[in-house]
Protein backbone atom coordinates (compact mmCIF):
# COMPACT_ATOMS: atom_id res chain seq x y z
CA UNK A 1 0.00 0.00 0.00
CA UNK A 2 1.73 3.35 -0.90
CA UNK A 3 -0.35 6.03 0.97
CA UNK A 4 0.40 9.91 -0.05
CA UNK A 5 -0.05 12.22 2.54
CA UNK A 6 -0.37 15.94 1.65
CA UNK A 7 1.53 18.40 3.95
CA UNK A 8 1.26 22.18 3.53
CA UNK A 9 3.04 24.94 5.39
CA UNK A 10 0.67 27.45 6.75
CA UNK A 11 1.14 30.69 8.63
CA UNK A 12 0.81 29.45 12.16
CA UNK A 13 -2.30 30.72 14.05
CA UNK A 14 -1.22 31.67 17.31
CA UNK A 15 0.44 34.48 15.70
CA UNK A 16 -1.15 37.17 13.46
CA UNK A 17 -1.07 36.65 9.80
CA UNK A 18 -0.87 39.01 7.59
CA UNK A 19 -1.34 39.52 3.23
CA UNK A 20 0.87 41.95 1.27
CA UNK A 21 -1.49 44.12 0.05
CA UNK A 22 -0.04 44.85 -3.47
CA UNK A 23 -0.15 41.24 -4.20
CA UNK A 24 -2.98 39.73 -1.94
CA UNK A 25 -0.28 37.25 -1.43
CA UNK A 26 0.58 35.64 1.50
CA UNK A 27 3.59 38.18 4.21
CA UNK A 28 5.76 34.77 4.75
CA UNK A 29 7.81 37.44 7.09
CA UNK A 30 5.16 38.57 9.54
CA UNK A 31 4.32 35.18 11.06
CA UNK A 32 6.07 31.37 12.05
CA UNK A 33 5.62 28.74 9.39
CA UNK A 34 4.12 25.76 11.04
CA UNK A 35 2.67 21.96 9.53
CA UNK A 36 -1.06 22.65 9.20
CA UNK A 37 -2.58 20.95 12.41
CA UNK A 38 -4.64 18.63 10.05
CA UNK A 39 -2.00 17.24 8.02
CA UNK A 40 -0.53 16.25 11.09
CA UNK A 41 -3.89 14.60 11.46
CA UNK A 42 -4.23 13.20 8.32
CA UNK A 43 -0.28 12.03 8.60
CA UNK A 44 -1.35 10.07 11.70
CA UNK A 45 -4.35 8.11 9.34
CA UNK A 46 -1.70 6.68 7.31
CA UNK A 47 0.59 6.30 10.11
CA UNK A 48 -1.93 3.95 11.77
CA UNK A 49 -2.64 2.12 8.64
CA UNK A 50 1.17 1.29 8.35
CA UNK A 51 1.47 0.52 12.17
CA UNK A 52 -0.82 -2.49 11.35
CA UNK A 53 -0.71 -3.56 7.81
CA UNK A 54 2.64 -2.81 4.83
CA UNK A 55 2.39 0.47 3.96
CA UNK A 56 4.98 3.00 2.77
CA UNK A 57 3.86 6.73 3.81
CA UNK A 58 5.25 9.11 1.67
CA UNK A 59 4.33 12.96 2.50
CA UNK A 60 3.96 15.27 -0.08
CA UNK A 61 4.28 19.19 -0.24
CA UNK A 62 4.47 21.92 -2.72
CA UNK A 63 6.00 25.69 -1.68
CA UNK A 64 9.44 27.50 -0.84
CA UNK A 65 12.42 26.46 0.07
CA UNK A 66 11.09 26.66 4.09
CA UNK A 67 8.99 23.60 3.14
CA UNK A 68 11.95 21.27 3.88
CA UNK A 69 11.48 21.86 7.34
CA UNK A 70 7.83 20.67 7.79
CA UNK A 71 9.05 17.90 5.64
CA UNK A 72 11.34 17.00 8.06
CA UNK A 73 8.74 16.99 10.96
CA UNK A 74 6.58 14.36 8.81
CA UNK A 75 9.79 12.08 8.54
CA UNK A 76 10.50 12.31 12.38
CA UNK A 77 6.63 11.24 12.73
CA UNK A 78 7.38 8.22 11.23
CA UNK A 79 6.49 8.71 7.11
CA UNK A 80 8.92 6.51 4.72
CA UNK A 81 10.01 9.50 2.48
CA UNK A 82 8.98 13.11 1.44
CA UNK A 83 8.42 15.05 -1.92
CA UNK A 84 8.65 17.98 -2.22
CA UNK A 85 8.03 19.95 -5.34
CA UNK A 86 9.68 23.28 -5.35
CA UNK A 87 9.73 25.96 -8.31
CA UNK A 88 9.94 29.87 -8.38
CA UNK A 89 7.70 29.69 -11.42
CA UNK A 90 5.00 28.53 -8.46
CA UNK A 91 5.17 31.60 -6.24
CA UNK A 92 1.83 32.78 -6.05
CA UNK A 93 -0.02 29.55 -7.47
CA UNK A 94 -4.01 29.56 -7.11
CA UNK A 95 -6.49 26.45 -5.92
CA UNK A 96 -5.71 25.43 -9.83
CA UNK A 97 -2.53 25.44 -10.61
CA UNK A 98 -1.70 24.20 -7.09
CA UNK A 99 -4.37 21.13 -7.49
CA UNK A 100 -2.47 20.47 -11.03
CA UNK A 101 0.52 20.33 -10.09
CA UNK A 102 0.28 18.11 -6.95
CA UNK A 103 -1.96 16.09 -8.88
CA UNK A 104 1.01 15.73 -11.23
CA UNK A 105 3.62 14.91 -8.34
CA UNK A 106 1.04 12.06 -6.93
CA UNK A 107 0.89 10.92 -10.37
CA UNK A 108 4.65 10.63 -10.98
CA UNK A 109 5.34 9.18 -7.69
CA UNK A 110 2.23 6.64 -7.89
CA UNK A 111 0.05 5.89 -5.50
CA UNK A 112 -2.79 3.47 -3.90
CA UNK A 113 -4.71 6.87 -1.60
CA UNK A 114 -3.93 10.19 -0.89
CA UNK A 115 -5.01 11.68 2.16
CA UNK A 116 -5.27 15.39 3.14
CA UNK A 117 -6.71 17.41 5.72
CA UNK A 118 -10.04 18.77 4.94
CA UNK A 119 -9.34 22.30 4.46
CA UNK A 120 -5.92 24.87 5.19
CA UNK A 121 -6.20 26.90 8.67
CA UNK A 122 -5.10 29.86 6.19
CA UNK A 123 -7.03 29.52 2.81
CA UNK A 124 -9.85 27.65 4.15
CA UNK A 125 -11.22 26.17 0.53
CA UNK A 126 -11.58 22.81 1.17
CA UNK A 127 -11.31 21.95 -2.24
CA UNK A 128 -7.96 20.79 -3.50
CA UNK A 129 -8.48 17.12 -2.62
CA UNK A 130 -11.34 17.05 -4.70
CA UNK A 131 -9.68 18.41 -7.78
CA UNK A 132 -6.78 16.33 -7.03
CA UNK A 133 -9.09 13.39 -7.53
CA UNK A 134 -10.61 15.05 -10.48
CA UNK A 135 -6.98 15.28 -12.52
CA UNK A 136 -6.43 11.75 -10.95
CA UNK A 137 -9.58 10.15 -12.11
CA UNK A 138 -10.11 8.53 -8.93
CA UNK A 139 -13.17 8.52 -6.15
CA UNK A 140 -12.82 11.27 -3.37
CA UNK A 141 -14.68 11.42 0.13
CA UNK A 142 -13.68 14.41 1.69
CA UNK A 143 -14.27 15.71 5.85
CA UNK A 144 -14.03 12.28 7.18
CA UNK A 145 -14.70 12.19 10.74
CA UNK A 146 -13.25 8.20 10.85
CA UNK A 147 -11.64 6.46 7.88
CA UNK A 148 -11.46 2.40 7.35
CA UNK A 149 -8.67 1.21 5.32
CA UNK A 150 -8.45 -1.87 3.95
CA UNK A 151 -6.34 -3.50 0.81
CA UNK A 152 -8.55 -2.46 -1.83
CA UNK A 153 -10.89 -0.23 -0.10
CA UNK A 154 -11.15 2.69 2.08
CA UNK A 155 -14.37 3.38 3.93
CA UNK A 156 -15.74 6.24 6.28
CA UNK A 157 -18.18 8.45 7.61
CA UNK A 158 -18.10 11.80 6.16
CA UNK A 159 -20.34 14.88 8.34
CA UNK A 160 -21.60 17.45 6.84
CA UNK A 161 -23.97 20.21 7.34
CA UNK A 162 -27.18 18.07 7.94
CA UNK A 163 -25.66 15.04 9.58
CA UNK A 164 -23.19 12.00 8.72
CA UNK A 165 -22.82 9.79 5.00
CA UNK A 166 -21.36 6.89 5.27
CA UNK A 167 -19.35 6.46 2.23
CA UNK A 168 -16.92 3.85 0.56
CA UNK A 169 -14.65 3.76 -2.08
CA UNK A 170 -12.22 1.42 -4.35
CA UNK A 171 -8.79 2.49 -4.44
CA UNK A 172 -6.84 4.28 -5.21
CA UNK A 173 -8.71 7.25 -4.14
CA UNK A 174 -8.41 10.46 -2.08
CA UNK A 175 -9.78 11.02 0.75
CA UNK A 176 -9.39 14.40 3.59
CA UNK A 177 -10.13 14.03 7.32
CA UNK A 178 -11.23 16.27 9.26
CA UNK A 179 -10.07 17.57 13.18
CA UNK A 180 -12.73 14.76 14.72
CA UNK A 181 -10.16 12.54 13.31
CA UNK A 182 -6.83 10.78 14.96
CA UNK A 183 -4.84 12.99 17.29
CA UNK A 184 -1.40 12.92 15.80
CA UNK A 185 1.55 11.71 17.11
CA UNK A 186 4.59 12.92 18.70
CA UNK A 187 8.17 12.88 16.74
CA UNK A 188 10.21 10.73 19.52
CA UNK A 189 13.86 11.68 19.40
CA UNK A 190 14.42 8.18 17.67
CA UNK A 191 12.13 9.52 14.78
CA UNK A 192 14.11 12.95 14.58
CA UNK A 193 17.25 10.89 14.37
CA UNK A 194 16.01 8.20 11.87
CA UNK A 195 14.64 11.31 9.76
CA UNK A 196 17.66 12.93 9.16
CA UNK A 197 18.46 9.47 6.76
CA UNK A 198 14.88 9.18 5.10
CA UNK A 199 15.21 10.28 1.55
CA UNK A 200 13.72 14.07 0.73
CA UNK A 201 13.51 14.15 -2.77
CA UNK A 202 12.79 17.79 -4.58
CA UNK A 203 10.74 17.93 -8.11
CA UNK A 204 10.65 21.13 -10.06
CA UNK A 205 7.91 21.52 -12.72
CA UNK A 206 10.37 19.93 -15.64
CA UNK A 207 10.51 16.75 -13.39
CA UNK A 208 7.25 16.46 -13.46
CA UNK A 209 6.80 17.19 -17.44
CA UNK A 210 4.83 20.63 -17.28
CA UNK A 211 6.52 23.65 -18.16
CA UNK A 212 5.29 27.36 -16.44
CA UNK A 213 3.44 28.66 -19.95
CA UNK A 214 0.43 26.29 -19.35
CA UNK A 215 0.02 27.47 -15.69
CA UNK A 216 -0.98 31.15 -15.55
CA UNK A 217 -3.36 31.25 -12.53
CA UNK A 218 -6.96 31.08 -13.57
CA UNK A 219 -8.08 33.46 -10.89
CA UNK A 220 -6.47 37.29 -10.24
CA UNK A 221 -6.13 38.79 -6.82
CA UNK A 222 -7.41 42.71 -7.84
CA UNK A 223 -7.51 44.39 -4.48
CA UNK A 224 -6.76 43.78 -1.06
CA UNK A 225 -7.58 46.14 2.25
CA UNK A 226 -6.99 45.64 5.54
CA UNK A 227 -10.17 45.66 8.33
CA UNK A 228 -9.19 47.84 11.06
CA UNK A 229 -8.28 46.15 14.38
CA UNK A 230 -11.44 45.96 16.75
CA UNK A 231 -10.92 47.82 19.61
CA UNK A 232 -12.24 46.95 23.43
CA UNK A 233 -15.29 48.39 24.58
CA UNK A 234 -15.93 48.77 28.17
CA UNK A 235 -15.06 45.97 30.92
CA UNK A 236 -17.10 45.94 34.46
CA UNK A 237 -16.27 44.11 37.24
CA UNK A 238 -19.61 42.25 38.20
CA UNK A 239 -20.54 43.69 41.67
CA UNK A 240 -23.65 41.71 41.74
CA UNK A 241 -25.68 43.37 38.76
CA UNK A 242 -23.45 42.51 35.86
CA UNK A 243 -26.64 40.73 34.53
CA UNK A 244 -29.11 43.22 35.03
CA UNK A 245 -26.45 46.06 33.10
CA UNK A 246 -25.70 43.56 30.06
CA UNK A 247 -29.78 43.52 29.63
CA UNK A 248 -30.10 47.67 29.63
CA UNK A 249 -27.01 47.59 27.66
CA UNK A 250 -28.42 45.06 25.07
CA UNK A 251 -31.93 47.39 25.29
CA UNK A 252 -29.61 50.69 24.79
CA UNK A 253 -28.23 49.43 21.96
CA UNK A 254 -31.31 48.27 20.27
CA UNK A 255 -30.32 44.52 20.16
CA UNK A 256 -33.27 43.05 22.45
CA UNK B 1 -27.40 39.33 -20.14
CA UNK B 2 -25.33 36.43 -19.88
CA UNK B 3 -27.02 33.44 -17.73
CA UNK B 4 -25.68 32.34 -14.07
CA UNK B 5 -26.11 28.92 -12.99
CA UNK B 6 -26.92 28.54 -9.04
CA UNK B 7 -26.28 24.91 -7.97
CA UNK B 8 -29.02 23.91 -5.78
CA UNK B 9 -28.36 21.05 -3.00
CA UNK B 10 -31.25 18.77 -2.04
CA UNK B 11 -32.09 16.83 0.83
CA UNK B 12 -31.87 12.81 0.40
CA UNK B 13 -35.89 12.88 0.21
CA UNK B 14 -35.43 15.93 -2.26
CA UNK B 15 -36.05 18.72 -0.43
CA UNK B 16 -34.57 21.88 -1.23
CA UNK B 17 -31.66 22.71 0.90
CA UNK B 18 -31.58 26.68 2.70
CA UNK B 19 -29.02 28.01 0.71
CA UNK B 20 -31.05 27.65 -2.37
CA UNK B 21 -32.70 31.74 -1.89
CA UNK B 22 -29.14 33.21 -0.73
CA UNK B 23 -27.47 31.43 -3.96
CA UNK B 24 -29.98 32.21 -6.33
CA UNK B 25 -29.68 36.06 -5.30
CA UNK B 26 -25.93 35.61 -5.61
CA UNK B 27 -26.54 34.38 -8.79
CA UNK B 28 -28.78 37.48 -10.04
CA UNK B 29 -26.22 40.18 -8.93
CA UNK B 30 -24.16 38.49 -12.22
CA UNK B 31 -26.69 37.84 -14.73
CA UNK B 32 -29.89 36.33 -15.12
CA UNK B 33 -30.44 33.50 -12.34
CA UNK B 34 -30.77 29.56 -13.35
CA UNK B 35 -31.25 27.24 -10.89
CA UNK B 36 -29.67 23.56 -11.55
CA UNK B 37 -30.86 20.45 -9.67
CA UNK B 38 -31.08 16.79 -9.62
CA UNK B 39 -33.75 15.01 -8.69
CA UNK B 40 -35.78 11.57 -9.33
CA UNK B 41 -37.40 11.85 -12.53
CA UNK B 42 -40.72 13.58 -12.21
CA UNK B 43 -40.07 15.87 -9.42
CA UNK B 44 -39.34 18.95 -11.94
CA UNK B 45 -42.55 20.67 -11.36
CA UNK B 46 -42.62 20.81 -7.80
CA UNK B 47 -39.19 22.22 -7.83
CA UNK B 48 -39.84 25.08 -10.62
CA UNK B 49 -42.27 26.42 -8.89
CA UNK B 50 -40.37 26.17 -5.08
CA UNK B 51 -37.38 27.73 -7.31
CA UNK B 52 -39.15 30.15 -9.13
CA UNK B 53 -40.51 31.79 -5.68
CA UNK B 54 -36.77 32.18 -4.76
CA UNK B 55 -36.12 34.20 -7.70
CA UNK B 56 -35.21 31.51 -10.07
CA UNK B 57 -35.69 32.86 -13.94
CA UNK B 58 -35.13 29.28 -15.11
CA UNK B 59 -35.04 26.14 -13.75
CA UNK B 60 -32.89 23.30 -14.92
CA UNK B 61 -33.60 19.94 -13.67
CA UNK B 62 -31.04 17.58 -14.21
CA UNK B 63 -32.95 14.19 -13.96
CA UNK B 64 -31.23 11.24 -12.52
CA UNK B 65 -32.16 7.65 -10.85
CA UNK B 66 -28.57 7.61 -8.74
CA UNK B 67 -28.99 10.89 -6.87
CA UNK B 68 -28.94 10.02 -3.22
CA UNK B 69 -26.21 6.73 -4.11
CA UNK B 70 -23.01 8.09 -5.60
CA UNK B 71 -21.35 11.27 -3.97
CA UNK B 72 -21.66 14.45 -6.03
CA UNK B 73 -21.15 12.31 -9.56
CA UNK B 74 -24.83 13.02 -10.04
CA UNK B 75 -24.17 16.61 -9.37
CA UNK B 76 -21.19 16.85 -10.71
CA UNK B 77 -22.41 15.43 -14.16
CA UNK B 78 -25.54 17.78 -13.67
CA UNK B 79 -23.61 21.04 -13.72
CA UNK B 80 -21.39 19.37 -16.60
CA UNK B 81 -24.88 19.51 -18.86
CA UNK B 82 -26.33 22.53 -18.06
CA UNK B 83 -23.14 24.35 -18.53
CA UNK B 84 -22.32 22.66 -21.95
CA UNK B 85 -26.56 23.47 -22.82
CA UNK B 86 -26.86 26.94 -21.36
CA UNK B 87 -23.04 28.44 -21.49
CA UNK B 88 -23.37 30.50 -18.29
CA UNK B 89 -20.33 33.39 -17.17
CA UNK B 90 -20.65 32.18 -14.17
CA UNK B 91 -21.91 28.86 -11.46
CA UNK B 92 -22.54 29.75 -8.21
CA UNK B 93 -22.45 26.96 -5.52
CA UNK B 94 -22.65 26.52 -1.43
CA UNK B 95 -19.46 26.61 0.02
CA UNK B 96 -20.60 23.48 1.88
CA UNK B 97 -19.23 20.13 2.30
CA UNK B 98 -20.91 18.60 -0.81
CA UNK B 99 -20.73 22.04 -2.54
CA UNK B 100 -16.91 22.35 -2.32
CA UNK B 101 -16.33 18.98 -3.61
CA UNK B 102 -18.54 19.56 -6.63
CA UNK B 103 -17.38 23.18 -7.51
CA UNK B 104 -13.37 21.51 -6.88
CA UNK B 105 -13.85 18.76 -9.38
CA UNK B 106 -16.00 21.06 -12.11
CA UNK B 107 -13.65 23.64 -12.03
CA UNK B 108 -11.01 21.11 -13.30
CA UNK B 109 -13.33 19.20 -15.39
CA UNK B 110 -14.29 22.86 -17.18
CA UNK B 111 -10.64 23.56 -16.94
CA UNK B 112 -11.75 27.10 -15.82
CA UNK B 113 -10.96 29.42 -12.47
CA UNK B 114 -12.72 28.66 -9.10
CA UNK B 115 -13.07 31.62 -6.04
CA UNK B 116 -14.36 29.84 -3.06
CA UNK B 117 -15.43 30.80 -0.14
CA UNK B 118 -17.01 34.35 -1.06
CA UNK B 119 -18.96 36.77 1.02
CA UNK B 120 -20.26 38.67 -1.83
CA UNK B 121 -20.04 38.85 -5.37
CA UNK B 122 -20.00 41.09 -8.83
CA UNK B 123 -20.17 41.31 -12.04
CA UNK B 124 -18.15 43.91 -14.49
CA UNK B 125 -19.45 42.67 -17.53
CA UNK B 126 -18.98 39.57 -18.17
CA UNK B 127 -16.08 39.19 -15.70
CA UNK B 128 -17.09 37.64 -11.67
CA UNK B 129 -15.80 39.33 -9.19
CA UNK B 130 -15.51 37.59 -5.86
CA UNK B 131 -14.93 39.22 -2.09
CA UNK B 132 -13.21 37.25 0.15
CA UNK B 133 -12.78 37.79 3.88
CA UNK B 134 -9.69 36.49 4.91
CA UNK B 135 -7.63 35.33 8.17
CA UNK B 136 -11.04 35.82 10.17
CA UNK B 137 -12.03 39.25 8.51
CA UNK B 138 -8.98 40.87 8.78
CA UNK B 139 -8.72 41.64 5.05
CA UNK B 140 -11.02 41.57 2.32
CA UNK B 141 -9.90 40.44 -0.90
CA UNK B 142 -11.22 41.03 -4.20
CA UNK B 143 -10.39 38.76 -7.13
CA UNK B 144 -11.44 37.85 -10.62
CA UNK B 145 -11.27 35.29 -12.97
CA UNK B 146 -9.75 35.92 -16.58
CA UNK B 147 -10.02 34.12 -19.76
CA UNK B 148 -12.91 32.14 -21.41
CA UNK B 149 -14.76 29.62 -19.10
CA UNK B 150 -17.49 30.04 -16.74
CA UNK B 151 -16.12 31.67 -13.38
CA UNK B 152 -17.19 28.68 -10.79
CA UNK B 153 -17.69 30.29 -7.09
CA UNK B 154 -18.58 29.20 -3.64
CA UNK B 155 -20.52 31.01 -1.10
CA UNK B 156 -20.09 30.85 2.46
CA UNK B 157 -23.22 30.20 4.11
CA UNK B 158 -25.07 32.53 5.53
CA UNK B 159 -22.76 35.35 3.87
CA UNK B 160 -25.12 36.67 1.21
CA UNK B 161 -28.73 38.48 2.92
CA UNK B 162 -29.92 40.07 -0.23
CA UNK B 163 -32.56 38.01 -1.92
CA UNK B 164 -34.10 37.82 -5.39
CA UNK B 165 -37.37 38.94 -6.99
CA UNK B 166 -40.19 35.86 -6.87
CA UNK B 167 -40.12 34.82 -10.71
CA UNK B 168 -42.11 32.26 -13.06
CA UNK B 169 -39.58 30.35 -14.30
CA UNK B 170 -39.33 28.46 -17.84
CA UNK B 171 -38.53 24.23 -16.79
CA UNK B 172 -36.18 22.49 -18.88
CA UNK B 173 -35.68 19.15 -17.61
CA UNK B 174 -32.69 16.78 -19.31
CA UNK B 175 -32.03 13.37 -18.11
CA UNK B 176 -28.44 12.76 -17.43
CA UNK B 177 -26.43 9.24 -16.66
CA UNK B 178 -23.31 9.34 -14.61
CA UNK B 179 -20.72 8.13 -16.67
CA UNK B 180 -17.92 5.60 -15.80
CA UNK B 181 -15.39 7.52 -14.01
CA UNK B 182 -15.16 6.39 -10.43
CA UNK B 183 -17.43 7.90 -8.03
CA UNK B 184 -17.39 6.77 -3.83
CA UNK B 185 -21.11 5.40 -3.05
CA UNK B 186 -22.84 6.41 -0.44
CA UNK B 187 -23.91 3.19 2.11
CA UNK B 188 -26.48 4.99 4.30
CA UNK B 189 -27.51 8.45 5.04
CA UNK B 190 -28.05 9.89 9.40
CA UNK B 191 -29.44 13.30 8.64
CA UNK B 192 -29.30 14.78 12.33
CA UNK B 193 -32.71 15.51 14.06
CA UNK B 194 -33.37 19.45 13.91
CA UNK B 195 -33.06 19.83 17.71
CA UNK B 196 -34.89 22.69 18.10
CA UNK B 197 -36.74 26.03 16.60
CA UNK B 198 -33.82 27.97 17.15
CA UNK B 199 -31.86 29.62 14.49
CA UNK B 200 -29.17 28.12 12.77
CA UNK B 201 -25.47 29.38 13.32
CA UNK B 202 -24.48 30.02 9.67
CA UNK B 203 -26.15 33.16 9.46
CA UNK B 204 -28.24 33.65 12.53
CA UNK B 205 -28.54 37.51 13.85
CA UNK B 206 -27.45 36.58 17.26
CA UNK B 207 -24.88 33.99 18.69
CA UNK B 208 -24.68 32.87 21.94
CA UNK B 209 -21.87 30.75 22.64
CA UNK B 210 -20.19 28.76 25.21
CA UNK B 211 -16.63 27.85 26.87
CA UNK B 212 -14.75 25.46 28.41
CA UNK B 213 -15.81 27.70 31.08
CA UNK B 214 -19.29 26.12 31.47
CA UNK B 215 -17.04 23.44 33.00
CA UNK B 216 -19.51 20.12 31.96
CA UNK B 217 -22.07 19.21 29.40
CA UNK B 218 -25.19 19.70 32.26
CA UNK B 219 -23.55 23.33 32.87
CA UNK B 220 -23.61 24.18 28.91
CA UNK B 221 -27.65 23.90 29.01
CA UNK B 222 -26.99 27.60 30.50
CA UNK B 223 -26.05 28.87 27.58
CA UNK B 224 -29.03 27.39 25.84
CA UNK B 225 -31.16 29.17 28.09
CA UNK B 226 -30.06 32.42 27.09
CA UNK B 227 -29.51 31.91 23.26
CA UNK B 228 -33.62 30.86 23.54
CA UNK B 229 -34.14 33.67 25.68
CA UNK B 230 -32.73 35.99 22.79
CA UNK B 231 -34.16 33.74 19.81
CA UNK B 232 -29.91 33.40 18.97
CA UNK B 233 -28.36 30.51 17.94
CA UNK B 234 -26.18 28.32 19.88
CA UNK B 235 -22.34 28.23 18.82
CA UNK B 236 -18.81 27.21 21.21
CA UNK B 237 -15.44 27.53 21.41
CA UNK B 238 -13.16 24.33 20.43
CA UNK B 239 -12.43 23.43 24.00
CA UNK B 240 -15.76 23.09 24.75
CA UNK B 241 -16.09 20.78 21.51
CA UNK B 242 -13.37 18.59 22.66
CA UNK B 243 -14.75 18.00 26.11
CA UNK B 244 -18.37 16.89 24.36
CA UNK B 245 -20.61 19.48 25.83
CA UNK B 246 -21.81 20.40 22.10
CA UNK B 247 -21.99 18.63 18.59
CA UNK B 248 -18.59 19.84 16.58
CA UNK B 249 -20.85 21.46 14.10
CA UNK B 250 -21.39 24.50 16.86
CA UNK B 251 -17.75 25.21 16.66
CA UNK B 252 -17.20 29.12 16.05
CA UNK B 253 -13.73 29.86 15.14
CA UNK B 254 -10.53 29.05 12.54
CA UNK B 255 -11.24 25.60 12.03
CA UNK B 256 -15.09 25.92 12.93
CA UNK B 257 -17.96 28.26 11.49
CA UNK B 258 -16.76 31.56 10.86
CA UNK B 259 -20.13 34.07 12.09
CA UNK B 260 -20.93 37.40 11.54
CA UNK B 261 -23.93 38.12 13.54
CA UNK B 262 -25.12 41.55 14.89
CA UNK B 263 -25.03 40.53 18.83
CA UNK B 264 -22.03 38.02 19.52
CA UNK B 265 -22.03 36.65 23.40
CA UNK B 266 -19.17 34.99 25.02
CA UNK B 267 -19.69 32.67 27.88
CA UNK B 268 -16.47 31.36 29.37
CA UNK B 269 -14.61 31.71 26.61
CA UNK B 270 -10.87 32.75 26.49
CA UNK B 271 -11.06 34.42 23.47
CA UNK B 272 -7.48 32.54 22.17
CA UNK B 273 -6.55 33.96 18.32
CA UNK B 274 -8.05 30.89 16.50
CA UNK B 275 -11.75 31.71 18.00
CA UNK B 276 -11.43 35.44 17.56
CA UNK B 277 -10.44 34.46 13.75
CA UNK B 278 -14.35 33.23 13.59
CA UNK B 279 -16.23 36.04 15.43
CA UNK B 280 -14.50 39.35 15.57
CA UNK B 281 -16.28 40.84 12.47
CA UNK B 282 -19.27 40.57 14.99
CA UNK B 283 -21.37 43.90 15.11
CA UNK B 284 -21.45 44.12 18.92
CA UNK B 285 -19.85 41.50 21.24
CA UNK B 286 -20.86 40.81 24.95
CA UNK B 287 -18.40 38.76 27.18
CA UNK B 288 -18.54 37.31 30.51
CA UNK B 289 -14.89 35.38 31.72
CA UNK B 290 -13.87 35.02 35.46
CA UNK B 291 -10.18 36.23 34.40
CA UNK B 292 -9.76 40.20 34.02
CA UNK B 293 -7.09 39.61 31.38
CA UNK B 294 -9.13 36.81 28.99
CA UNK B 295 -8.06 38.13 25.89
CA UNK B 296 -11.82 38.35 24.11
CA UNK B 297 -11.96 41.40 26.57
CA UNK B 298 -9.66 42.95 23.95
CA UNK B 299 -12.35 42.96 21.34
CA UNK B 300 -15.85 43.23 23.46
CA UNK B 301 -18.00 45.78 23.29
CA UNK B 302 -19.48 45.40 26.37
CA UNK B 303 -17.62 42.76 29.18
CA UNK B 304 -18.04 41.66 32.30
CA UNK B 305 -15.46 40.30 34.75
CA UNK B 306 -17.84 37.64 36.65
CA UNK B 307 -18.94 33.97 37.29
CA UNK B 308 -21.37 33.30 34.00
CA UNK B 309 -23.13 30.94 36.79
CA UNK B 310 -24.03 33.82 38.33
CA UNK B 311 -24.08 37.13 35.90
CA UNK B 312 -26.16 34.99 33.03
CA UNK B 313 -29.18 33.74 35.22
CA UNK B 314 -29.83 37.15 36.18
CA UNK B 315 -29.22 37.79 32.58
CA UNK B 316 -32.04 36.00 31.15
CA UNK B 317 -34.52 37.20 34.38
CA UNK B 318 -33.97 40.78 33.33
CA UNK B 319 -34.48 39.76 29.71
CA UNK B 320 -37.62 37.55 31.31
CA UNK B 321 -38.99 41.06 32.81
CA UNK B 322 -38.29 43.27 29.99
CA UNK B 323 -40.40 40.90 27.66
CA UNK B 324 -43.11 41.28 29.19
C1 LIG C 1 -4.92 25.26 14.48
C2 LIG C 1 -5.87 25.57 15.58
C3 LIG C 1 -7.20 25.79 15.28
C4 LIG C 1 -8.11 26.11 16.30
N1 LIG C 1 -9.40 26.37 15.95
C5 LIG C 1 -10.27 26.79 16.91
C6 LIG C 1 -11.62 27.13 16.59
O1 LIG C 1 -12.07 27.00 15.46
N2 LIG C 1 -12.42 27.59 17.58
C7 LIG C 1 -12.00 27.73 18.86
O2 LIG C 1 -12.77 28.18 19.72
N3 LIG C 1 -10.75 27.38 19.20
C8 LIG C 1 -9.87 26.90 18.26
N4 LIG C 1 -8.61 26.52 18.63
C9 LIG C 1 -8.32 26.38 20.07
C10 LIG C 1 -7.98 27.66 20.76
O3 LIG C 1 -6.59 27.86 20.67
C11 LIG C 1 -8.36 27.57 22.26
O4 LIG C 1 -7.77 26.43 22.82
C12 LIG C 1 -9.86 27.50 22.52
O5 LIG C 1 -10.55 28.48 21.79
C13 LIG C 1 -10.12 27.69 23.98
O6 LIG C 1 -11.47 27.52 24.28
P1 LIG C 1 -12.10 28.17 25.59
O7 LIG C 1 -11.94 29.63 25.53
O8 LIG C 1 -13.48 27.64 25.74
O9 LIG C 1 -11.24 27.49 26.76
P2 LIG C 1 -10.17 28.11 27.71
O10 LIG C 1 -9.09 28.79 26.99
O11 LIG C 1 -9.86 27.03 28.67
O12 LIG C 1 -10.98 29.26 28.45
C14 LIG C 1 -12.00 29.04 29.34
C15 LIG C 1 -12.32 30.41 29.93
O13 LIG C 1 -13.42 30.29 30.79
C16 LIG C 1 -13.24 31.15 31.88
N5 LIG C 1 -14.08 30.65 32.96
C17 LIG C 1 -13.95 29.49 33.66
N6 LIG C 1 -14.95 29.36 34.54
C18 LIG C 1 -15.74 30.44 34.39
C19 LIG C 1 -16.94 30.88 35.03
N7 LIG C 1 -17.56 30.14 35.96
N8 LIG C 1 -17.46 32.05 34.64
C20 LIG C 1 -16.85 32.82 33.69
N9 LIG C 1 -15.73 32.45 33.07
C21 LIG C 1 -15.19 31.26 33.41
C22 LIG C 1 -11.77 31.12 32.15
O14 LIG C 1 -11.37 32.29 32.79
C23 LIG C 1 -11.19 31.00 30.75
O15 LIG C 1 -10.86 32.27 30.21
C24 LIG C 1 -7.69 26.18 17.64
C25 LIG C 1 -6.36 25.91 17.94
C26 LIG C 1 -5.45 25.63 16.95
C27 LIG C 1 -4.03 25.38 17.32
Amino acid sequence: MKIIVLVKQVPDTWGERKLTKATGQLDRSASDAVIDEIDERALEVALQYKDAQDAEVIALSMGPSSVTEMLRKSLAMGADSALHVQDDALSGSDLSRTAAVLAAAIAKSGFDIVIAGNEATDGRGGVIPAMIAEHLGTPSMTYLDSVAITSDGVSGVRADEHGTVAVHAALPAVISITEASAEPRFPNFRGIMKAKKKPLDVWSLADLGLDDSGFAPSTVVVNTTERPARTAGTKNIDEGNAGNEIAEFLAAGRLI
Amino acid sequence: MSLALAFIETSANGEVRNTAAMLIAAAAQLGTPVAVVVAAPGAGDTLSAQLGALGAAQVFVAESDQVGTLLVAPQLEALVAASAALQPSAIVVAHSIDGREIAGRLAVRLKTGLLVDVVDVRADGDAVTGIHSVFGGAYTVEATVPGGGPAIVTVRQGAIDARADAASPTLTTQPITVGAAPAAVIDAVHEAAVASDRPELRGAARVVSGGRGLGSQENFALVEKLADALGAAVGASRAAVDAGYVPQTSQVGQTGITVSPQLYIALGISGAIQHRAGMQTAKTIVAINKDPDAPIFGIADFGVVGDVFTVVPQLIDALGKRAQ
